[in-house]
């Protein structure tokens, strides 16, 4: 395997690793709005509102790698992901214009919006996490991203993106809001560990590859640093939790949920679109991966520094409603 | 008729067509407010915060629709054209990853600034946001306009085994046309976002309401436009060189021009038959459509029966956007003459039948970019990558069923968001108007008057 080819496949795992996080939290936060009340849900838009746009790009950024860098995994995967992906994708549609449609419209109008913003969030998350189920089985036919597995993973990422939500609005509310937040956060956490065990257990069934790959192939205690560290994140979540601490549940949860993204690029590595095409088979030509090299190289940290400025800039607590 | 591969190409259509509507907005929108903070910066008049503030409302809901279509359209690439991604990706995969790198993560990432940031940045590093918002919008058209213009004239690289491999990276990203289509779009869409500020100006002006905000805006939009719009006709006759040079067919169905001739004739009206190969009730001019193509009196034009059939567009429908597009533009130039004649007669605010003009002229500006898309991607057809790829065979294996469902919801959501919503909140960020100066929230509190030192 070519270092290029391979370093590609990084950037891009990072891409849906950063979209995973930062849209996580926010399509989690939508899932909080029936436990908030107007006033409070203001609070919440507010908290995600300047951002959310830059969030999301980073999966624009994945798909567009993915198109430049691996075009055969492209042109094999979104094809047959068809209706998952039309669905994700219209929901994501839905998603996006809330954030603009609710700061026009009155009391009642928003009641709705927020509604949708619920309903928008929440389908966003199902298809992703069963498209994420279809893709831990490999693609042996039509409909599995709409089995059992994927059921189950779909409901993981319900509760896992939640969860984010939960602890972010912990992180950036007071008050009522966080209180409310810290009582949720606390159902979710044993939830979301059992689920991982579950779904864990339930991966080495749904394909041979997992199966040999966890249990056959690699040094036992290299593998169990991942559910290892993914426990003391647990740990010291319940932790914070029962103590009121503020940051520690939100970066907690982003450390479980690492370790879970590790895991998870154990069970597919090597392949791009698993297990039929290995990363370095759908590459483009190595012209074209040294071509988009030079931009990532020069871009994506000047793009990670004034991220992290943006969110310097609308840091800390939020406790009005922004607006134009 | 009625195949996948045929609702793909619907679908494609519906899609995109919606979607340049808003990026073309936001381009224009993101300069017209660069130019207005700019000086608002510079005279500290609060008319042009006032001026930012109102459009920077309708540039947020525009904007917001044009990144949500956008990934609609991401994804639609590989769902619907795979075979067309797995060709050029290679291509044109990586000038959509540099789009993203270099231009549309800025945009995503100080909108949020440039919107939000009025009170937590200071004046200066808030514009700052808004040009690197501007800057963004406009290098993203570069790269999508790229894109789409190697398609139309493709260059730099060659296909081995139905793959594309990249031989000249300059060329394929300055291929020949990208220049004068790059200029030429962007021009449209400073023309359509002026035609919208005259159109909710003039609204204003005949409604008695804001008019201090209403004479300003539409002062400034009604002398934007005529310069703009004779740049707009110069490189819109640029375009149509490289296109005569290039892709001959396009032009000879933009002509409706069936044989080879010398000193083609501008045909003003037409119904073109395809299959007598013919035009039938033709108006036209002796010579002009030679002289406008190749700028010669008795130039050559390539007739459509040159090429057999099945490759040539279907011309009723390049002939017809093609004249639509001309038509606005020329309307736009009468427009713009008419106002410099009411300024100098002093009446560009009180004559109400020319606001009444301005408001029907309004939408098309939208109409007009349409058209000249429709122009630009039918005339290429057969083609995707002209000369090159079939449409025919770019398309994704998926099922009829499948194409159906996906299209049938997008009528859906694209209908109810963006026929219905975009237009109720766009109506009442309008009908509310611009703050006045006194209920203003004035940003930036050590600006007050009272505390400044």
């Amino acid at each position: 395997m070519t270092i290029l080819a391979l370093a590609w496949a990084g950037i891009i795992a990072f891409c849906v690793m950063m979209y995973v996080v930062l849209d996580g939290f926010t399509l989690g936060t939508g899932m909080m709005m029936p436990f908030l009340k107007a006033e409070e849900r203001n609070i919440a838009m507010s908290v995600i509102l300047p951002t959310w746009d830059g969030n999301q790009t980073w999966l624009v950024l994945g798909m567009a790698s993915l198109y430049g860098a691996f075009p055969l995994a492209f042109s094999t995967l979104l094809p047959i992901l068809y209706i998952p992906l039309l669905l994700m994708v219209l929901a994501l549609l839905f998603r996006g214009v809330v954030f603009e449609f609710r700061l026009k419209a009155d009391k009642k109008g928003q009641r709705y919006w927020d509604g949708l913003f619920f309903i928008s969030g929440l389908a966003v998350t199902f298809m992703q996490g069963s498209i994420l189920g279809n893709v831990i089985q490999g693609f042996n036919g039509p409909y599995q991203w709409i089995n059992s597995f994927s059921l189950m993973t779909a409901l993981v990422l319900i509760v896992a993106y939640s969860l984010l939500g939960a602890t972010r609005l912990i992180l950036k509310t007071s008050g009522n809001i966080q209180t409310m937040m810290r009582r949720i956060a606390k159902i979710l956490t044993p939830l979301f560990g059992f689920l991982l065990v579950a779904v864990s257990i339930f991966s080495l069934y749904v394909s041979k590859e997992i199966n040999n790959t966890w249990l056959h192939q690699y040094n036992h205690l290299l593998l169990a640093l991942f559910p290892a560290v993914a426990l003391f994140g647990f740990i010291f979540l319940w932790l914070g939790l029962l103590r009121s601490w503020e940051r520690a549940p939100y970066w907690c949860t982003v450390l479980i949920l690492l370790c879970c993204y590790a895991g998870f690029g154990f069970d597919i590595f090597p392949y791009i679109v698993p297990y039929s095409i290995t990363i370095q088979a759908a590459a483009s030509p190595p012209n074209t991966l040294r071509f988009i090299m030079v931009g990532a190289c020069v871009m994506l940290p000047v793009l990670l520094i004034y991220t992290f400025y943006s969110y310097h800039i609308f840091k800390g607590k939020v406790n009005e409603v922004i607006h134009y | 008729m009625f195949t996948a591969e045929f609702l793909s190409r619907v679908q494609f259509g519906f899609t995109i067509s919606f979607h340049i509507l808003f990026p073309a907005f936001s381009i224009g929108l993101a300069t017209f407010l660069a130019v207005m903070e700019g000086v608002w910066l510079k005279t500290k008049n609060p008319l042009y915060l006032n001026i930012c503030k109102f459009w920077m409302k309708i540039f947020a809901l525009t904007f917001g629709m044009g990144v949500v279509s956008g990934i609609v359209m991401e994804f639609q690439l590989g769902t619907n054209w795979s075979q067309f991604t797995d060709s050029v990706g290679a291509v044109l995969g990586s000038l959509f990853t540099y789009e993203v790198l270099t231009a549309f993560f800025i945009e995503a990432g100080f909108l949020g600034v440039m919107l939000f940031g009025w009170n937590k940045v200071g004046p200066k590093l808030h514009y700052c946001a808004t040009l690197l918002v501007f800057f963004g919008v406009t290098v993203s058209a570069f790269w999508i306009l790229s894109a789409n213009s190697w398609m139309q004239t493709p260059a730099g690289a060659t296909i081995t085994n139905g793959h594309f491999v990249v031989q000249s990276w300059w060329q394929v990203i300055f291929n020949p046309s990208v220049i004068p289509r790059y200029i030429h779009m962007l021009l449209a869409a400073y023309l359509t976002t002026l035609l919208v500020i005259s159109g909710v100006s003039a609204f204003y002006l005949l409604k008695q309401q804001h008019l201090v905000f209403a004479k300003k805006c539409f002062s400034i939009a009604t002398i934007a436009i005529l310069p703009l719009i004779c740049i707009q006709i110069f490189m819109g006759d640029t375009v149509g060189l490289v296109v005569e040079k290039y892709q001959p067919i396009k032009t000879a169905a933009i002509e409706a021009n069936w044989n080879t001739q010398q000193g083609a004739p501008l045909i003003l009206f037409a119904w073109p038959n395809d299959t007598k190969e013919t035009n039938q009730f033709a108006i036209s001019i002796p010579h002009l459509a030679s002289v406008l193509n190749t700028h010669q009196w008795n130039g050559v034009l390539t007739g459509l029966t040159s090429v057999a059939p099945e490759d040539r567009p279907y011309v009723p429908l390049v002939f017809f956007s093609f004249r639509v597009m001309v038509g606005l533009g020329l309307l736009m130039l009468l427009m713009s003459v008419i106002a410099l004649y009411l300024r100098f007669r002093k009446q560009l605010y009180t004559s109400s039948w020319f606001h009444k003009l301005c408001i029907l002229l309004a939408p098309m500006g939208f109409i007009a970019l349409i058209t000249g898309w429709f122009t630009a991607e039918t005339g290429r057809q057969p083609w995707v990558v002209y000369n090159l790829i079939r449409t025919a065979d770019a398309a994704s294996g998926v099922s009829m069923h499948n194409v159906s469902i996906s299209l049938v919801l997008i009528l859906l959501v694209y209908g109810v968001i963006f026929g219905f919503f975009y237009f109720l909140y766009f109506g009442k960020i309008v009908g509310k108007g611009p703050e006045t100066a006194d209920e203003m929230d004035m940003p930036f509190i050590y600006m007050h008057p009272e505390v400044k030192k």
